[in-house]
């Protein structure tokens, strides 16, 4: 059977993506947590006889909680100068009132639902909770809502709907404000305000929490140091402070104090964003103020690091009620300082009990741990305290042994507590192994078909009938699937291959094995047409051009740089130093061509700068023949360049400069990254209040250039299409009150633009649908093939209308330069020098990689921009939101690739070009990924692995899921090419 | 005549070496807390001045081009300042493209521009002693088969592989270590520098290695 290149190559990546999701699966560990499902039955106390008799828990310490959760609370809006210039209540609490003060620290992925749930249930989600964020689930673990909601308590919520989602039914009263119009820094937080008075005056509630999401959208917006964070502050100081007043009127005639908590659920970079774990992001506030905590005047307190987790056993101790089963924080001792020793020594032990049980359901030795030895120190030291204490002894005697005890239980928390962090980073080795296996085994197809795929004719043999491949494959088949019993029945594994059912596990092991089969056979093949080979020497290396060595190097380069964690954060320097070393390649190329009419076939470069040796070369030269590479384009007439006069001629000359310059100022629009992303940079200067004009004006000359540059191969209907579409953009953009109307002065009246962003919608579709219909058009009346290329170009400005709708505003600048590239290159490069496929291919892959990081993206979840999953959508709605929030971040990439399509069939001679495209796509893209998933298997102990690699290897996958998607439409469009 | 001129070549360069080696530490005597890492650029602008100046004064000796005509002093006064010439439009030159490459456009202008000048002096003006102010000599020189002779052949290994060290110097920039040869631009500088003394190194060995293979034009 013959399968065509592009085909092939769409199938193995496809086989990729399996793997790779197997792979993540396996690698991004389940969150420790407690597993059964008994009534947690609270611990007596630890005693010698019978004599003590409490067994059940300890009363509650107050008789209101209040949470006040301000999100991206930084540290030092609260510690720092600004909380003293803007949080004047605050820092007099903090510094001189019953408060207790901390930094707690936020364990990275620092987005707001693992927080939550961190805040909650004091266990450590998972990283894949990142991925989940966009969609609650109920959250079913065990946490102090649910126990406070058990135990009768009447809890009210006001603020970020992710709450509500989390806990449905568990409040008797709530109020959820959507967090995903990031624009808007009023509205979300007066929502939470406006119940505030109502909720102090009246008596029935036990626990009120409220979540201000004001201060994080202004950090996603302008960042940390921006104007408007100050007067923010200053509302929560007075919100905080009416809270406190009216909880002290109250506290008079109660028994117990009341507690208010101010805290944060994350900090903020410097850049605005969150998700990642440098210090600014992973340091939040927490203030705790109660009267309980009388202070003695003069007594000045340094705020303590904690860790976040640690919030929800002080809360459940806090409430009386027990502590969430799958805890790992330690009970904030502070807290509990002014109660009776015994009360306290109690609360400890119920503490490190509930540690010590979930280290036992965890970890098999648990014996051995250091912990778990501790607190067994503790329990007998707290059982002999405990008969001291009963049989009324010595005071003295008592109060040394108290202090011991509860020394040795504060140590036997702190090392469970560690141990159960360090246990939380637990890999599925063997769903990784399986999942390397098979994206590996594509990997290597795909490069032992590169000989054939790129020949000529583009088609790959596929022995499907020879006799020895059943045999063998059936061989592979049983041993895998014993391997996979044995590994399965071993003890203590919690594999997710093993929990999958037979038939689906089996149909792993079966492609597995049949890729291992493919890939032999085609060693085989290779091997036997390497006898003949060896009579024909090969091929000097004179043949590989600087293009050809150029992209060789800088890919190899690239996946190399993969293994430090700075060139992973700083990844778009890579991708920007090489489209600027690649120009001035073709820089070059172009002066000796125009200059000397050097013909010595420098566009010869038909390896895509992949593992291409010269065994291959010779190979190809024994098989093509005469014919040679086709794919090199040999230029018929050499002095192509040389015919090119005037005007044209300089264009030529200054084609590979007007390139550059234009990289150099989108590198200066966005910075991103990690060392430099604190710089100032256009993107900042344009988004900032002051300079709306500004911003209006870039868009409107934007949106008109992206006009100018589209239209031009559009057909009537799809140009008319086109303008109101960037029209509806425009007044879409003035309605969210990103820019302005030059009539408007200033935008009061802020919606959510629903309608223009439909509007625009609906000519995206519209265009979308007439490329369609012209591509099916071109088919059925054969080789027509302008409607053929019409209809490729009007779906490649349909996605540019898309894009140019989900990029903010600042970024359609990186849209325009990234037409006006491709509109250059085409024209002045790659056209006039001939450039064969497979370069051009590497090319346009490079510069979707460099336009991905110009627009503003780098390798750290936080620089996502989730709004524009949100454009145009009412409520959330899962599918739209992710699909949209994806096209966004890629568009670069993708826009890139749709322009290789339509380069490609615009060239009247493609013939097999996009097949050969297609493949070396496929293949620039899975080599990294496959490296990379390799490289992060060793490195899975690294310091970094959570804050660098991690987010990187969610971007590779995803980046592998969009390349199999473009592959597909490659594919795809291929067939009609042979069709019609 | 090709032994000779290997020769000639060899010795040359390690006088070149040397040179550089010597811009190391001479300075040290003469001036106050001297060091690379730490005065850079007093030391990027003596190595770059006792480069020209070696190179000038051995191309002299050694008159590697036989110029056949004898030309008149308004002739060289002119060809000189064409050189000067030249050489400035090469350091412009280089500091666009290091701009371009991601140089800071307003800050540290001077360090960008000294970059420019130490690579100019590695590339621009062994091209400038030899070939003279000729475009497209030049170009042929970087185009493949356009050699002459052994010369232009070391020419071109000593200008790519400073190209290629100072390309390479830049790649530890990103690197989050905080060494002070992290900063801009020293770690280029060195690049170029350790790159231009591979080539001279290299560009003779190699040169003898394949004189069996290679055939210039004109001998
Ligand atoms: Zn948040
Ligand atoms: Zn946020």
């Amino acid at each position: 059977m013959r399968l065509g290149s592009g085909t092939f190559a769409a199938g193995c990546v496809v086989i990729e993506v399996l793997g790779v999701a197997l792979f993540l699966r396996g690698f991004f560990p389940a969150p420790v947590f407690s597993g059964t499902e008994r009534q947690a039955e609270s611990p007596p106390e630890p005693s010698a006889g019978a004599s003590s008799n409490w067994t059940e828990l300890p009363p509650p310490l107050f008789s209101k909680v209040v949470i006040m959760l301000i999100d991206a609370l930084r540290d030092d809006f609260v510690f720092g100068s600004k909380g003293v210039k803007f949080m004047p209540y605050t820092t007099y609490l903090v510094e001189k009132g019953s408060s207790l003060s901390f930094v707690a620290e936020a364990k990275p992925p620092t987005v707001t639902m693992p927080r939550i749930k961190a805040l909650l249930t004091g266990s450590l989600p998972g990283f894949i909770d990142v991925v989940r964020n966009l969609n609650s689930p109920t959250l079913l673990e065990d946490n102090v809502i649910t126990r406070a909601k058990a135990a009768g308590k009447r809890i009210i919520f006001y603020g970020d709907e992710t709450w509500v989602k989390l806990f449905p039914k568990h409040f008797v009263e709530y109020d959820g404000t959507t967090s995903f119009f990031v624009s808007d820094y009023t509205e979300v937080d007066n929502n939470v305000t406006r119940h505030l008075d109502k909720v102090l005056k009246r008596q029935d509630w036990d626990v009120l929490i409220l979540h201000y999401l004001g201060l994080d959208h202004i950090g996603h917006i302008s960042g940390p140091s921006s104007p408007l964070i100050g007067p923010k502050l200053s509302e929560m100081d007075s919100i905080l402070m009416k809270i406190h007043t009216s909880l002290l009127s109250e506290e008079r005639g109660a028994l117990l104090p009341s507690l208010l908590a101010l805290c944060g659920d994350h900090g903020m970079s410097e850049a605005g964003g969150h998700g990642a774990s440098s210090m600014e992001e992973v340091n939040t506030a927490l203030v705790l103020i109660s009267s309980a905590f009388e202070r003695k005047p003069g007594d000045v307190r340094h705020p303590t690091h904690v860790q976040q987790t640690d919030l929800a056993a002080t809360l459940s101790v806090g409430l009386g009620l027990p502590i969430p089963k799958s805890n790992t924080g330690s009970l904030l001792f502070r807290v509990v300082e002014g109660r009776p020793v015994r009360e306290q020594l109690r609360l400890l032990h119920l503490n490190t009990v509930q540690l010590s049980k979930l280290l036992q359901e965890n970890v098999p030795s648990y014996k051995k741990e250091p912990g778990f030895e501790q607190f067994k120190v503790a329990e007998r030291l707290h059982r002999s305290w405990v008969r001291l204490y009963l049989e009324g002894s010595n005071s003295e005697a008592l109060a040394n042994l108290g202090a011991k005890v509860r020394r040795q239980y504060l140590d036997a928390l702190r090392m469970l507590r560690l141990s159960l962090t360090r246990r939380a980073a637990q890999y599925d080795v063997y769903s990784m192994a399986v999942g390397t296996v098979l994206v590996l085994e594509a990997l290597a197809l795909l490069l032992l078909g590169v000989p054939q795929a790129l020949s000529s004719r583009a088609e790959l043999d596929v022995p499907l009938l020879s006799p020895v491949l059943p045999l063998l494959f059936g061989l592979l088949l049983l041993a895998l699937a014993a391997l996979h019993v044995v590994v399965c029945t071993a003890v203590d594994s919690s594999c997710y291959l093993c929990g999958l059912p037979w038939l689906a596990a089996g149909g792993v092991m079966a492609l597995t094995a049949a890729l291992l089969c493919a890939g032999v056979s085609a060693l085989t093949r290779i091997f036997a047409g390497g006898q003949c080979l060896t009579q024909t020497p090969p091929q000097s290396t004179s043949r590989w051009s600087e293009l050809g060595l150029l992209s060789f190097l800088g890919t190899v380069g690239h996946v190399l740089s993969l293994g430090a964690s700075s060139f992973i954060e700083e990844e778009h320097q890579t991708w920007y130093f090489l489209i600027n070393t690649l120009c001035l390649a073709l820089c070059h190329q172009i002066y000796r061509h125009c200059f000397l009419g050097d013909d010595c076939a420098p566009q010869r470069c038909p390896h895509t700068g992949e593992e291409f040796d010269g065994v291959a070369v010779a190979r190809q030269g024994k098989r093509a023949g005469p014919e040679g590479w086709e794919l090199s384009h040999a230029p018929k007439d050499p002095s192509s360049l040389e015919a090119l006069r005037g005007p044209e001629r300089w264009m030529v000359l200054a084609s590979p400069w007007l390139v550059l310059a234009c990289c150099r100022l989108l590198r200066s629009l966005n910075q991103t990254g990690v060392q430099w992303a604190h710089r100032p940079d256009l993107g900042h200067w344009l988004t900032s209040s002051d300079h709306k004009a500004e911003l209006s004006v870039l868009a409107a000359l934007s949106l008109t250039m992206i006009f100018v540059l589209v239209q031009k191969r559009c057909s009537l209907t799809s140009k008319v299409a086109v303008a109101f579409g960037l029209l509806g953009i425009y007044c879409y953009r003035a309605a969210i009150g990103n820019v302005l109307f030059p009539w408007q002065q200033d935008n009061k009246d802020i919606s959510k633009g629903i309608t223009e962003a439909r509007f625009v919608y609906v000519f995206v579709l519209g265009i979308l649908f007439t490329g369609t219909k012209d591509l099916l058009k071109s088919q059925i009346i054969a080789a027509d093939f302008t409607a053929r290329t019409v209809g490729l170009w009007e779906i490649h400005s349909g996605l540019v209308l898309l894009a140019a709708l989900l990029l903010r505003p600042h970024n359609l600048p990186v849209l325009v330069l990234s037409l006006a590239v491709q509109t250059v290159m085409t024209q002045f490069i790659w056209r006039p020098l001939r450039h064969g496929a497979a370069a051009v291919t590497v090319m346009h892959y490079w510069f979707g990689q460099a336009f991905f990081y110009f627009q503003g993206n780098s390798n750290s979840i936080a620089t996502v921009d989730i709004s524009a999953g949100f454009v145009g959508l009412d409520a959330y709605m899962e599918i739209p939101a992710v699909f949209l929030t994806a096209f966004a971040t890629y568009s670069g990439p993708v826009l890139w690739a749709s322009h290789l399509v339509n380069f490609l069939t615009s060239e009247a001679s493609s013939g097999s070009a996009l097949r050969r495209a297609c493949f070396c796509y496929a293949l620039v893209c899975s080599v990294p990924v496959s490296v990379y998933i390799v490289m992060v298997t060793s490195l899975r102990y690294h310091l970094f692995i959570w804050s660098v690699f991690s987010p990187k290897l969610l971007y590779e996958g995803m980046h592998l899921l969009i390349t199999a998607a473009v592959c597909i439409f490659f594919t795809a469009m291929d067939q009609t090419n042979t069709k019609s | 005549m090709k032994d000779t001129d290997i020769k000639k070549l060899l010795y040359t360069h390690l006088l070149c070496i040397f040179s550089i080696i010597l811009s190391v530490f001479i300075p040290s005597f003469f001036l106050e807390n001297f060091s690379i890492l730490e005065t850079h650029l007093t030391w990027l602008y003596i190595c770059s001045v006792s480069a020209t100046a070696v190179n000038l004064v051995l191309y002299l000796v050694v008159k590697p081009n036989v110029s056949s005509k004898r030309s008149s002093l308004s002739y060289k006064v002119t060809r000189f300042l064409k050189c000067c010439l030249y050489f400035l439009t090469s350091c412009f030159f280089f500091h666009v493209i290091f701009v371009l490459y991601g140089a800071p456009l307003i800050e540290l202008v001077l360090e960008t521009f000294s970059l420019a000048v130490i690579l100019s002096t590695f590339t621009t003006v062994p091209c400038l002693c030899l070939l003279g102010p000729n475009f497209k000599a030049w170009l042929r020189i970087f185009s493949r088969n356009g050699v002459t002779s052994v010369w232009e052949n070391s020419l071109q290994i000593t200008t790519i592989s400073s190209f290629v060290g100072i390309w390479l110097g830049a790649f530890p920039i990103p690197l989050d270590w905080g060494r002070p040869w992290q900063e801009w631009p020293i770690s280029c500088t060195l690049g170029a520098t350790f790159g231009y003394v591979a080539g001279l190194v290299i560009s003779p060995l190699w040169i003898y290695w394949n004189r069996k293979k290679l055939t210039y034009k004109n001998n």
